[in-house]
């Protein structure tokens, strides 16, 4: 099996007493966190994000500017990362692009499409797409897909730990009907379902686990490819809400860790009982 | 004399396959129900051809019944190919808005929805096709409790799918494409030609007490 994403060479996970007094994050916690606190003001400015998915359409007004878009494909069983000429080939990637747009208008957008001619049903295709996005060290990493196939479990497995000891925050979609599919279901990344109301904002920590939090995801206006808009349902619409979210938290915070921006989406949640709404 | 290689395929077919017109039959059901469940257009269940990459329409009933059975498109592209390659279902309204789906969808189809829900059809690990549902009233808003309803008509679905699959496999078998079951009917029918049936009864019940023994 190849190697994870990344491995930090790290002499050794102790500190002295000197580095103990150095062990601080750029900003204390405030004694009670508020929404506020952990995103007003944001626009995602700063924050990197990258879309694994169908493509972005590049230009949509909905969508912006698109930093960067790669292809993976597979060619002599070999994979193959290379810039794509494509596009969108679905639509489904153009939509997620727009909604983090809307929620995060200054975030950095890119691509990486694991979907296209001959993919059919190849898991490769999409560890390799989450590889390359890891490697890249975005901020945030939205995965509005999954695998179904066991045989990819302990790979993707080892990549959602690299990212996120690499501080990069993957957002991935929870499958929409009663199947095992992954990444969505290790606790290194932060999953996500639908819920039926329509504020874009608004989201909800589950007390309920494996998947963490619901998000806007039912008869939702999104980008499609063509320039245009349409509606659609689907937890793979809420998982870019929380995506956007996360953006404006890093653009805000670039310091925190993937499990902090986690606690901090917790904290701020509708239900949580702090100032959410 | 005993044509021990027809009684085989008979025996197998009768025990393990139903015929397409069954087969038809069952899908056929299961469409017309997600139909008028979400009092759609259309519905249809379009099985996946691994070896071309197409998806393929078997069942269709509403808008396109008469034509479009049989028809095929690249399964890597489009709403139906996200669906099949993501093993995720997906819910769009007015998708007549995206004009590379319309053209595509009209000259493949030659009827161009404007809602679709379509679900995988998921068999274990496999994605065996896909269910769509076209065409939903225009003032109906989705609801959680519809995208569940149409994950269980997928559920149903991608099993009669996978049976029918199963069947095609072991009709191909027992065709003459040869394979292990052609020739255990061969061997069936010279047996049939040296003895009486009990003959062959004593040979298969050692062959199959031998087998049981052998390691996997």
């Amino acid at each position: 099996m190849s190697a994870p994403a990344a491995e930090e060479s790290l002499p050794a996970y102790a500190v002295d007493r000197t580095a103990v007094q150095q062990l601080r994050g750029a900003r204390a916690w405030p004694a009670g966190v508020t929404r506020e606190w952990a995103l007003g003001g944001s626009t995602g400015r700063g924050a990197r994000v990258c879309v694994v998915d169908s493509g972005i359409e590049a230009g949509h007004p909905r969508v912006g500017e698109v930093t960067t878009a790669m292809a993976v494909s597979i060619v002599d069983d070999e994979v193959v990362i290379e810039p794509d000429t494509e596009g969108d080939l679905c639509g489904h990637g153009t939509a997620c692009a727009g909604i983090i747009r809307q929620i995060a208008p200054d975030c950095e957008l890119a691509s990486v499409r694991v979907l296209g001619e001959g993919f059919v049903g190849s898991g490769p295709v999409l560890v390799a797409g989450l590889r390359w996005a890891i490697g890249q060290g975005y901020d945030v990493i939205n995965m509005s897909l999954s695998t179904t196939k066991h045989k990819f479990v302990e790979e993707l497995h080892d990549l959602a730990d690299a990212a996120y000891f690499r501080r990069s925050i993957v957002v991935a979609s929870a499958h929409n009907m009663p199947v095992a599919s992954y990444p969505w279901r290790f606790s290194s990344v932060i999953s996500v379902a639908s819920h039926e109301l329509d504020d874009p904002l608004a989201y909800y920590r589950n007390p309920d686990p494996p998947v963490e939090f619901f998000a806007r995801g039912v008869d939702v206006s999104v980008a499609w490819t063509g320039g245009v808009s349409m509606r659609s349902t689907g937890n793979s619409f809420a998982t870019p809400h929380i995506t956007g979210i996360c953006a404006l938290i890093r653009g805000k915070h670039p310091d925190l860790t993937p499990a902090e921006v986690k606690t901090l989406l917790g904290l701020t949640a509708a239900n949580a009982g702090a100032d959410g709404g | 004399m005993v044509d021990a290689d027809a009684r085989l395929r008979d025996a197998v077919a009768a025990g393990v396959l139903a015929d397409d017109a069954t087969h038809a039959a069952l899908l056929g059901s299961i469409v017309q129900v997600a139909r008028a469940i979400f009092h759609a257009r259309a519905a249809s269940v379009l099985l996946l051809d691994e070896a071309a990459g197409e998806l393929v329409f078997e069942a269709v009933v509403g808008e396109g019944e008469d034509t479009l059975v049989g028809q095929r498109f690249p399964a890597s592209k489009g709403i139906a190919g996200w669906v099949l390659n993501t093993r995720q279902p997906l819910v769009l309204a007015d998708v007549t808005a995206d004009p590379r789906f319309s053209a595509d969808t009209a000259a493949s189809t030659g009827y161009v929805p404007r809602g679709i829900m379509a679900v995988p059809l998921l068999h274990g690990e496999e994605a065996l096709g896909v269910l769509e549902v076209l065409d939903r009233p225009a003032d109906a808003r989705f609801s959680m409790e519809e995208v569940d309803l149409l994950g269980l008509f997928g559920i149903q679905a991608a099993a009669a799918l996978a049976l029918i699959r199963r069947a095609r496999l072991a009709a191909s078998a027992l065709g003459d494409g040869g394979g292990d079951l052609r020739a255990l009917g061969r061997i069936a029918s010279r047996l049939a030609e040296r003895g009486d049936d009990r003959t062959v009864a004593a040979f298969l019940e050692s062959l199959d007490a031998l087998l049981a023994q052998a390691p996997g």
